[in-house]
């Protein structure tokens, strides 16, 4: 059961991938080009000799993109379907799908979406090379942060269930989340190495972009592993007529 | 909205699907080298660099920073 989930989730994952590709393709790309055209014209301003490439742009914007999106996928929907194969029956009472779909919304909040409104995607041009290790430590620190506050929060969630009922439980759960992760934010150091005179609407818009493309990549991987995963646990009869909602 | 509470059936909660002795070794294993592949698209290179040279980090260059890992 758990290698067919863990395949399941690479599958679902290795589609996630091709639908990131698509995102970043459209709305990234053209924005990693004004960067890079930005920062020839400054190494132009300054007399600095361009830098050989080892893989060209041509490479790296279709080719080089999909196989890091798609090996991105992959890994994080094996990780994902091992996460599932736990949460699943544990974290709580819904069935496959809306599991898998929860589990994918926690995973974008606290892995993409948390950790971006402090240390933002940048494109090249951004980031100095000499402050990469320092970068990404306070980057890996804040996912693992936020990870830790969201399991936290579950927990929390689960426990005061009884006493509070589902609706306030939720609050209160998100309330501790937010507080650990707002902390966590106050706490670490700022990053700000945006070069002076570089363009604020490329950079908007390319921050946009990767936001969209990490938030396509979990959609696609939490809808279709949830589809795969419900196939898998409940195969054929579907549940008979329960009441409609109305 | 007394119909919402009755329609909460008790006791659905799916049963789990694996116990912590069978998911270990596959968190474990598995859990590993997707790990390692994360490492590979987000971070080779950078601060850290297991495969000499560069082409690793050239090749999968413009996701990175498109997933938003840090680079340069």
């Amino acid at each position: 059961m758990i290698r067919s989930l863990l395949i399941r989730g690479m599958i679902a994952g290795a589609l996630a991938g091709v639908v990131a590709f698509a995102l970043a393709y459209a709305f990234g790309e053209p924005q990693v080009q004004h960067a890079i055209d930005f920062e020839d014209h400054l190494a132009r301003l300054h007399h600095e000799p361009a830098g050989a490439e080892v893989v060209s742009r041509g490479v790296q914007r279709t080719l080089g993109l999909l196989t890091g999106t798609v090996i991105m996928g992959v890994a994080l929907g094996g990780l994902f379907a091992l996460v599932f194969a736990w949460g699943y029956g544990r974290v709580g009472a819904a069935g496959a799908r809306a599991t898998a779909a929860l589990l994918a919304l926690a995973a974008f909040v606290s892995i993409t979406l948390v950790p971006f409104t402090k240390y933002p995607a940048n494109p090249p041009t951004i980031g100095s090379a000499a402050t990469i290790d320092r970068r990404t430590v306070l980057f890996v620190a804040m996912i693992a942060i936020s990870v830790l506050a969201a399991v936290a929060a579950a927990r929390i969630r689960r426990q005061t269930l009884p006493a509070l009922g589902a609706w306030n439980a939720a609050i209160v759960a998100c309330a501790a989340f937010l507080v650990v992760v707002g902390g966590a934010q106050l706490a670490l150091p700022a990053v700000h190495e945006t070069p002076a005179g570089f363009p604020a609407d490329v950079l908007y818009r390319f921050r946009l972009a990767s936001l969209g493309t990490n938030a396509a990549l979990w959609l696609t991987l939490g809808l279709g592993f949830g589809w795969a995963a419900e196939r898998r646990l409940a195969p054929a009869p579907r549940r008979v007529a329960e009441p409609a909602p109305h | 909205m007394s119909e919402l509470a009755v329609d909460r059936r008790a006791g659905t909660a799916p049963a789990p699907i694996a116990s912590a002795r069978e998911l270990l070794p596959f968190a474990l294993l598995a859990g590993l080298v997707l790990m390692l592949l994360v490492y590979f698209v987000g971070a080779e290179e950078g601060a850290l660099s297991l495969i000499a040279g560069n082409g690793v980090h050239e090749l999968v260059h413009d996701a990175r920073h498109l997933l938003g890992f840090p680079c340069h």
